[in-house]
């Protein structure tokens, strides 16, 4: 099995810890992963905060960059660690296709980006459903919580997958986050447009995360987790965040620093 | 606290205070959370709740696909069952219809159901103008007129009250009104509605006109349907001589059978009941039985439209049940008079700014009043995408386009304001598609990342006013992967 990542502008310049977590996992599970240098960003910022056209040449990059290696078969699927993204990808990409032929462009937008939508997972359900692991022989001995992000639960409807994934962690203590479901309150430009309600949401979040008695507070999207942990340093709770690539890639032999 | 939502500010500014307000987020945290849980299990209880909302989005698409035969058809089967049809563009035509038929009994008093459709064109205000008292006779409603408030939610418009603030209004105000608040009120519920009743019951008896609106319109048989907790409503639909209901035109169904699918998802995501207590449901007159003379006023007031537009029609398609309400974070802890409109939360957020427009501050903010979590289209029971609509407002917002304004096509410029950020959007775009680029960039960010400062200047102020930023990493993964050859040469 041959993927290539879609490592996400976030994760690329604010969070390489995490790509480096998704080369090692992969590699140690027996995936061959390919990293296409001219990869940038989904277009998502610009597409939730009105800039549709503006996120149309950005969809056409993203299947200009890695469409040509699935027509080849170089990689059989496209695997990014964040579910925001991926559910941009999926869900968000036919809807700018519809919404181009709706206004009379024709069809060349959906066509373009139709081979690379089917064939982008996010990294727990490409584990889960793809290769069919739950049990990635990590070791993690720490206390964790898992914030369900909401692209990832509602768009994507990743489901119990990360958890299937926590739980098989060796040493790792899953503890619940009561109100899990609840956005963190970051959403991209949100956090900004709206500061005071998004902090409000961000307190409540952490408040809940802390009532755990976990040390980690684990998702699979660094986005909200820059936000989470943000407000958790600023609150000085005595947690951390961590992208779920991180906890799966340690191991014992290799433990995450 | 004004009556009226004109003039409000934009929704950062107006939920900047609301955050700060311990107590409004208390009670409006306790009430969401209560009826959040509550909602969840009434759905859960029916195995067929996916299918009756797929069937509630088919029927309401349907009809409003064939809206202006339906409409046509209900104007008949209403005139045939001895009602009047009046017919209303706006707000003010609607108001100014409904005070003409109130002048016509020679009455200057009306009681009312609860109505979302009269509050959207303010008609009690016009009334007041005009000399005419109109009686909230919903317990809520009551609550917000007596207080000269604003509601603040579609179901429980005095959400943001708790039980003390209440009895306060009543000793205060009830007095003002009509029959005054018992000696020595406390804040139970029962003793609270049980002054509600008394104060009440005078005006069901004296009052000779009534106003409603109503949850469903039947094509077919000219029948209209009001479901509701307390049967104040009854009493305003059966007691008075003359009824007057103000209903917007997307509230009609085509068949009687229709009403099976929405008499079961109206309840169960509103009040979280199986069944709603009353379903009053009356067509045309009948001799010596409720009202002798009846009057529909249908109400467009940007209805159709919103109708014109592809994606925003969706919005038409809502039952008002307040479930996106009660779930929604941002709601929660902004409160309901921080949308600016008697349509709060996430439904209100993508309805007000399609019936009013997008040109004032309150409209242009309110697509932006959402962090896009989606829980709001989990729960609508109608299957409204409320994130797409929102996602396509804000376009709207940002980059204008064209729009239908009174049935005429506009074209709307973007809304000032955004300048910077359209900026922003643009250069972002060039960097994403010149990968070359944004590696400079990134590399720049990591070598001087020690004189990184901690808080962010002009827009990105509000974010380090709360949060810390991340560390910029020494080196961003596209290096590593370079200088490594994908992790092969990690030790380097």
């Amino acid at each position: 099995m041959r993927v290539a990542l879609f490592l996400t502008c976030v994760n690329d310049t604010l969070y390489p810890d995490t790509g480096r977590a998704v080369v090692k996992l992969l590699t140690r599970l027996g995936v061959e992963v390919d990293f296409p240098a001219a990869q940038t960003c989904c277009g998502q910022p610009h597409y939730n905060t009105g800039y549709r056209r503006e996120a149309e040449p950005l969809a056409r990059h993203y299947s200009d960059v890695f469409g040509p290696g699935l027509a080849s078969s170089d990689y059989d699927a496209i695997i990014t660690p964040s579910g925001s993204c991926a559910a941009m990808v999926r869900e968000l990409y036919p809807r700018m296709g519809e919404r181009a032929r709706a206004e009379g462009r024709g069809d060349r937008l959906a066509a373009t980006l139709a081979p690379v939508i089917p064939k982008t997972y996010e990294l727990t359900e490409f584990l889960v459903d793809v290769l069919g692991v739950t049990d990635v022989g990590a070791h993690y001995p720490h206390k964790v919580t898992y914030h369900p992000t909401c692209h990832g639960l509602r768009s994507l409807g990743l489901g119990d997958r990360p958890t299937q994934l926590l739980r098989a962690v060796k040493g790792l203590e899953l503890v619940e986050l009561p109100g899990a479901q609840e956005c963190c309150g970051f959403g991209g430009t949100f956090a900004v447009k709206n500061s005071d309600v998004s902090a409000a949401m961000g307190t409540d979040k952490v408040r809940n995360a802390e009532s755990t008695g976990a040390d980690i507070l684990c998702a699979a999207d660094n986005s909200c987790l820059m936000h989470i942990g943000g407000t958790m340093s600023r609150l000085k709770v005595g947690m951390r965040p961590v992208h779920i690539a991180e906890i799966l890639a340690s191991t014992e032999e290799d433990p995450l620093s | 606290m004004s009556g009226t939502f004109v003039g409000m500010p934009a929704f950062p500014k107006a939920a900047h205070d609301a955050v700060r307000n311990t107590t409004l987020r208390a009670n409006l945290r306790h009430a969401t959370h209560t009826i959040r849980d509550k909602r969840a299990r009434a759905v859960a209880e029916l195995d067929d709740w996916a299918q009756l909302r797929e069937a509630g989005k088919q029927i309401k698409d349907h009809t409003l696909r064939h809206l202006e035969h339906y409409l046509v058809q209900l104007e008949e089967s209403v005139t045939a069952a001895g009602g009047t049809v009046h017919w209303a563009a706006d707000a003010d035509e609607a108001n100014r219809i409904v005070t003409r038929l109130v002048r016509d009994t020679g009455e200057s008093e009306v009681v009312k159901v609860k109505s979302m459709a009269t509050q959207e064109i303010g008609l009690n205000e016009h009334l007041e103008a005009e000399g005419i008292h109109a009686y909230e006779t919903d317990l809520a409603e009551l609550i917000v007129q007596l207080g000269d408030d604003r509601p603040s939610h579609i179901l429980v418009p005095a959400i943001h009250r708790n039980r003390g603030e209440i009895r306060d209004i009543f000793e205060k105000e009830m007095g003002r009104w009509g029959r005054p608040a018992p000696d020595g009120l406390s804040d139970t519920p029962a003793e609270l509605a049980e002054a509600a009743r008394l104060h009440l019951r005078e005006k069901f008896l004296r009052a000779k006109v009534g106003v409603s609106g109503a949850n469903f319109m039947v094509a077919e048989t000219g029948t209209l349907v009001v479901v509701e907790s307390e049967g104040n409503g009854r009493m305003c639909l059966t007691l008075p001589e003359t009824l007057i209901s103000v209903v917007g035109i997307e509230k009609i169904v085509p068949t009687w059978r229709d009403l099976e699918v929405f008499l079961q998802t109206l309840p169960r995501s509103s009040t979280a009941e199986r069944m709603n207590p009353y379903t009053s449901m009356w067509t045309g007159t009948s001799d010596g039985d409720g009202p002798q003379t009846f009057h529909l006023v249908l109400i467009d007031n940007g209805r159709t439209d919103t109708l014109a537009d592809e994606v925003g029609r969706q919005a038409l398609r809502c039952i008002r049940c307040s479930a996106c309400l009660n779930v929604c974070p941002v709601y929660e802890r902004a409160g309901g008079h921080a949308y600016g409109s008697v349509y709060p939360g996430p439904i209100g957020a993508i309805l007000s700014p399609q019936l009013r427009g997008t040109t004032s501050d309150i409209d242009a903010s309110l697509p932006y009043a959402s962090s896009l979590c989606g829980a709001c289209y989990e729960v609508c029971p109608v299957a409204i995408d409320i994130p797409e609509v929102l996602v396509h407002l804000r376009e709207r917002v940002v980059q204008g386009g064209e729009v239908t304004r009174r049935g005429a096509k506009v074209t709307l410029k973007p809304a000032k304001g955004h300048a910077a950020e359209r900026a922003a959007m643009r250069a972002a775009r060039w960097a994403f598609t010149h990968p070359a680029a944004l590696a400079t960039g990134q590399r720049l960010a990591s070598r001087t990342r020690r004189f990184h400062p901690r808080t962010l200047p002009g827009p990105g102020r509000a974010w380090t006013a709360t949060r810390d930023l991340p560390a910029i990493p020494a080196e961003p993964f596209r290096d590593w992967w370079q200088r490594t050859d994908g992790g092969k040469d990690a030790g380097k």
